[in-house]
């Protein structure tokens, strides 16, 4: 028993430094544009699948794969954005947030059109579990989680010393007084938007080389992304880290406890209680 | 071809009931239910498990389904709607995907993926086209009589209130108006309405399982919605029509391309639904039938 909650707690630090990335993509877009955007599963899968042809078909090693996933998902995001979701802004957050789900439907059925409903797997060289006691992880699980820590890395340094960065979290803290200081909004959200759904298409890749890819990913995972955003507080990116490594350790153990359907039931159920004990989330501010 | 021109009819007749649920929550209220497909599954359920298992009649099924819907809607909407109105559309989406784990796993409730079949029809099968034009009769009379509802809501004070709400929380809570109780209601009422359409479809198709509750469903719904407006009862149902008759013309379309398998088509067509709701939510926001403002009161 104790060994399977070792690896349980094992499985789950990793499965949520996976989700982190995708939440950190939700809670930046989040923070700064101010609407829930719920392309971001199907840009993960975007991404995934972008990466996948990359690597399967050019012949790509993974790293490559995962700034190929990042470039294009960020290309894809900021189009629809540009393309699609900027006008229905006028009409308020929630005409935004209906576009990107009406959105995410159109970039999952060319994902199916063009590659079907078949899973697909990386080119990943085959390897043995490394076994420490009674714990046991694969390489490529080990890998990933390198790859989750030092992209969520990457994010923080870019938010706290780029200028471009700090921008952000001022235009997130205070729209009216960023402008006063003359940040152009607009490039701001571009800017947001294009590294948020980049976010999302490296955390498909990397859940995609953890697992399988097809075109259900990213909305598998939409809710646990969700999830772990509003635990940690809606539009904060700290709190979208710890929710991500909370809501995955929390899901490998209801694993361990209920049938493995359930697992996407916990998104659903943190976010209920979340909303009704403290809906500022664990480091969010407000949620007004 | 008249059997399928009835189906097509009952289908929509289906969706006009959707539609006015989601006109009632996000048109008046503007509360976004991006859920409608769980509650129009709970609907279903409820009534085709009394009806099949229980061998209740099937009036009783219905009207547990209204219930439930009811209810669902209540628990739903429960934890959010002192907050900000997208916490409602990530709880709502959440719960939709929840009814479908659910019906999938709990096979002693729900009979699994299998789902239930032989659930009991309204107009007896053997009839031939009397089963289909009968059982749009009753859809159609649930779609009036529904239609009829909202209009009369709408002229009352209640009416009146709850988009006061929509339109302007503080001054409306200002003026001494309960938002959060106003919102329930209007949420919950709406869910009842999807319950009841799930529960008439389940009636109809004789089977109730969880691939039918699919959450494009709901995008389909809002397609309605906006495009034949959406604070209108009636543009609701127009909408709805339309949508089914666009759905049947893009499958036609999918099947003539040359070179395109089905899953291909079937993709197509989606994607031309996702593009034509962003296109009409762009360009025509109020829909065919854009919402009449209404003279204030002579005092």
């Amino acid at each position: 028993m104790v060994d399977a909650v070792l690896q349980a707690l094992v499985n789950g630090v990793i499965a949520g430094a996976l989700l982190a990335i995708p939440a950190l993509g939700f809670s930046a877009i989040f923070a700064v544009l101010r609407f829930p955007n719920f392309a971001i599963g199907a840009l993960a899968t975007a991404g995934a699948y972008i990466a996948w042809v990359a690597n399967v078909t050019f012949g790509l090693p993974i790293v490559a794969a995962i700034v190929v996933a990042f470039v294009s998902a960020a290309i894809l995001g900021a189009a629809l954005e540009y393309g699609a979701l900027e006008r229905l802004g006028r009409g308020g957050a929630l005409m935004k947030a209906i576009g990107s789900l009406a959105m995410a439907m159109v970039i999952e059925n060319v994902v199916r059109f063009f590659f079907g409903n078949d899973l697909r797997a990386f080119d990943l060289p085959l390897a043995r579990d490394l076994v420490f006691g009674p714990i046991r992880i694969g390489p490529q699980q080990i890998t990933n989680f390198i790859f989750a820590l030092a992209i969520m890395v990457a994010v923080w340094t870019f938010l706290s010393f780029s200028s471009l960065g700090r921008s952000m979290r001022a235009v997130a803290d205070n729209a009216d007084l960023a402008r006063l200081k003359g940040i152009n909004p607009r490039l701001i959200a571009l800017v947001t938007v294009a590294v948020g759904s980049g976010l999302c298409g490296v955390g498909g890749t990397l859940i995609g080389l953890d697992t399988s890819i097809d075109p259900l990913l990213g909305g598998r995972v939409l809710l646990s992304v969700f999830a772990a955003a509003v635990l940690g507080g809606l539009g904060s990116i700290p709190g979208a880290v710890a929710g991500a490594f909370v809501i995955g350790i929390v899901e490998e153990f209801t694993v361990l406890a209920l049938a493995p359907a359930y697992r996407l039931a916990v998104g659903f159920i943190v976010i209920l209680v979340v909303l009704v004990i403290r809906p500022s989330g664990l480091l969010g501010s407000k949620a007004g | 071809m008249l059997t399928y021109i009835l189906f097509m009819l009952v289908v929509g007749s289906i969706y006009a009931l959707l539609a006015q649920s989601l006109m009632l929550s996000w048109g008046l209220a503007g509360l976004v239910n991006l859920g409608l497909a769980g509650f129009f599954a709970v609907g279903a359920y409820a009534s085709a498990m009394l009806t099949t298992w229980e061998h209740t009649p099937i009036v009783v099924g219905v009207s547990a389904a209204v219930l439930a819907g009811g209810f669902a809607g209540l628990l739903v909407c429960f934890s959010t709607l002192r907050l900000r109105d997208d916490y409602l559309a990530i709880v709502t989406l959440g719960f939709a995907e929840i009814v479908r784990i659910v019906a999938s796993n709990e096979v002693w409730l729900t009979g699994g993926t299998d789902g239930i079949s032989g659930v009991p029809v309204m107009i007896a099968r053997d009839t031939g086209v009397w089963f289909h034009l009968g059982t749009l009769l009753i859809t159609v009379a649930a779609v009036i009589l529904v239609y009829g509802l909202q209009r009369r809501l709408l002229a009352s004070p209640w009416g009146r209130a709850l988009r006061a709400v929509r339109e302007d929380q503080t001054v409306a809570s200002v003026a001494g108006k309960s938002i959060v109780r106003f919102k329930a209601q209007a949420f919950s009422l709406a869910a009842a309405i999807a319950g009841l359409a799930g529960a008439l479809y389940g009636h109809y198709t004789s089977y109730v399982a969880p691939d039918q509750f699919q959450p494009l469903i709901t995008i389909y719904i809002f397609l309605a919605v906006t495009a034949g407006g959406n604070a209108r009862p009636a543009g609701a149902v127009l909408g709805a029509y339309l949508l089914v008759a666009f759905l049947e013309a893009t499958r036609f379309l999918a099947e003539i391309a040359p070179g395109v398998t089905a899953l291909q088509a079937a993709a197509l067509r989606e994607i031309a639904v996702g593009i034509g709701l962003v296109i009409v939510l762009t360009l025509r926001p109020d829909g065919f039938l854009p919402e009449r403002s209404q003279k204030a009161p002579v005092v």
